[in-house]
């Protein structure tokens, strides 16, 4: 999972927009909705060896994702999450506007292209009732197997604000998938702007651990116990230290939030999994082996490429250490039992 | 079990809380509103001394956003990292099963029979009294 088709250009979500918003992109002159978390010319963006050497688009088709991904690693389901910045508009009419559009483009050009492929709802998360009804026009169609938020958004995310979306998203039996990446409404790091792509890329880290503090201290876990989150793109290392102290603070100051009644230890074993890319430890299996004996589970960790950026490292592999049951169940297991709907045969 | 007279009910009013040593042990003694209790004055997380620690009342919550806050004075913290105990069963309140501090037996008896038992104490008084 974690693939990361890109729209190859504004024009290309048009068969999909509302004629107001479609014809708005001649009206304003709207060049595109591409992140500066990813601009299309960055090296980081698209892996040189993935970059057409004929100059066309790329990461944009079917027939790229084929070949680069699917049938070089023989991969049997892909779940695509495109991060083409429509949702991050500040119009939020707007933004809700081209994230349908962004959605049914992934869907026509993907989902209804190779039925190896589920994907990512991209959620418009300005506006809780926008994202709310995105869920609830997508949820149908089983192909759409979680929803998905950038990690640096507006407001820590599990203030009560967006329990409308979780509320949705259990309903459905859709995780929400939180993925690297700023809505650029803060700096990227709470000290202020970072200078340089490397800070950028590390600041992730913490923005992850604030996310993951946010629902458990805001009991967003103890509302809706079902609810999984996927962290995307996160790193793995750094887990174990991270909720060593949280949970110790929370021994001390429990009676701030009562409705915290376990370890944060234990809410994220059960409600929370992490993509493997990056998993941020050395090529030592000792290590890995100790990492994971911290984490304390087996279950918690899903296989991931992030396809096309520089930053998988690419051709995919495994933390070494990692035996073959733990493999099998990072590779298949894992992935089954956190989408359910992966496993749903229906298709409208 | 050897008991040790603590000191006159009177010297630990509801509310209160008294330091006694005796058979080698520190041992700290509530009075919950005229009921008597006593915890071992060692957090048994790194040794803090109980008897120097905040009580407060037991905040719980049925659902987020909603507080339930009750038995006023019942929870004593301890002073080095707050850990929350029940000073009615020393058990604490993150981990009740697996974490608590030692409980002794306190109860109130009056001189007369305690006199019998050769303490030093006045007929007149009621005493309390822990067992260690």
């Amino acid at each position: 999972m974690d693939l990361h088709p890109m729209v190859p250009g504004l024009a290309a979500l048009e068969p999909f927009l509302d004629p107001l918003w479609r014809d708005q992109i001649s009206q304003r002159g709207m060049e595109g909705f591409d992140t500066q978390s990813y601009p299309p010319n960055a090296p980081k963006t698209v892996r040189a060896d993935w970059r057409p050497a004929d100059g066309s688009k790329p990461a944009c088709t079917i027939e790229q994702l084929r070949a680069q991904v699917l049938e070089p690693w023989g991969i049997s389901r892909g779940i695509v999450t495109p991060l083409y910045g429509v949702q991050l508009v500040f119009n939020e009419d707007m933004a809700a506007g081209f994230t349908r559009a962004l959605n049914d483009w992934t869907r026509a050009r993907f989902l209804d292209e190779d039925t190896r492929l589920a994907a990512s709802i991209i959620l418009p998360m300005f506006n809780a009732e926008h994202a709310v009804a995105e869920i609830e026009r997508l949820a149908p169609d089983p192909r759409f197997v979680q929803a998905m938020v950038l990690v640096m958004g507006e407001t820590p995310l599990g203030r009560r604000h967006n329990w409308p979306i979780f509320e949705a998203l259990v309903k459905h039996d859709l995780p929400l998938a939180i993925h690297a990446g700023s809505s650029w409404r803060n700096p990227v790091t709470s000290l202020g702007w970072a200078s340089w792509y490397m800070e950028d890329y590390a600041a992730n880290q913490q923005a992850f651990q604030s996310t993951l503090a946010s629902l458990i201290t805001e009991g967003v876990f103890s509302k809706f116990p079902t609810l999984k989150v996927v962290l995307l793109e996160s790193g793995v290392s750094w887990l174990p230290a991270f909720l060593w102290r949280l949970s110790k603070t929370w021994k001390g100051v429990r009676f701030e939030v009562p409705w915290v009644d376990r370890s944060p230890i234990e809410i994220v074993r059960e409600n929370v999994r992490m993509s493997v890319q990056p998993f941020d430890a050395p090529e030592d299996a000792e290590t890995v082996d100790r990492l994971m004996n911290h984490l304390g589970s087996d279950e918690m960790l899903l296989w991931s490429s992030d396809w096309p950026h520089w930053q998988f490292d690419g051709p995919p592999r495994l933390p070494p250490g990692i035996g073959p049951e733990l493999m099998q169940k990072i590779c298949v297991d894992n992935a089954r039992a956190t989408y359910r709907r992966l496993a749903w045969e229906t298709v409208p | 079990m050897p008991r040790h007279v603590v000191g006159p009910v009177e010297e630990i009013p509801p509310g209160a809380r008294k330091l006694v040593e005796a058979e080698g042990k520190r041992v700290v003694v509530f009075n919950l509103d005229g009921e008597f209790f006593a915890l071992s004055d060692r957090c048994p997380h790194q040794g803090g001394p109980l008897h120097k620690g905040p009580v407060m009342g037991l905040v719980e919550s049925p659902c987020p956003g909603e507080y339930r806050y009750g038995r006023a004075g019942e929870i004593v913290r301890c002073p080095w990292h707050a850990w929350e105990f029940d000073i009615r069963t020393g058990r604490s309140r993150f981990d009740p099963r697996r974490m608590k501090v030692r409980a002794f037996p306190a109860c109130v008896e009056d001189g007369a029979t305690l006199q019998a038992e050769t303490f030093p104490v006045r007929v007149e008084q009621a005493y309390v009294v822990v067992e260690l």
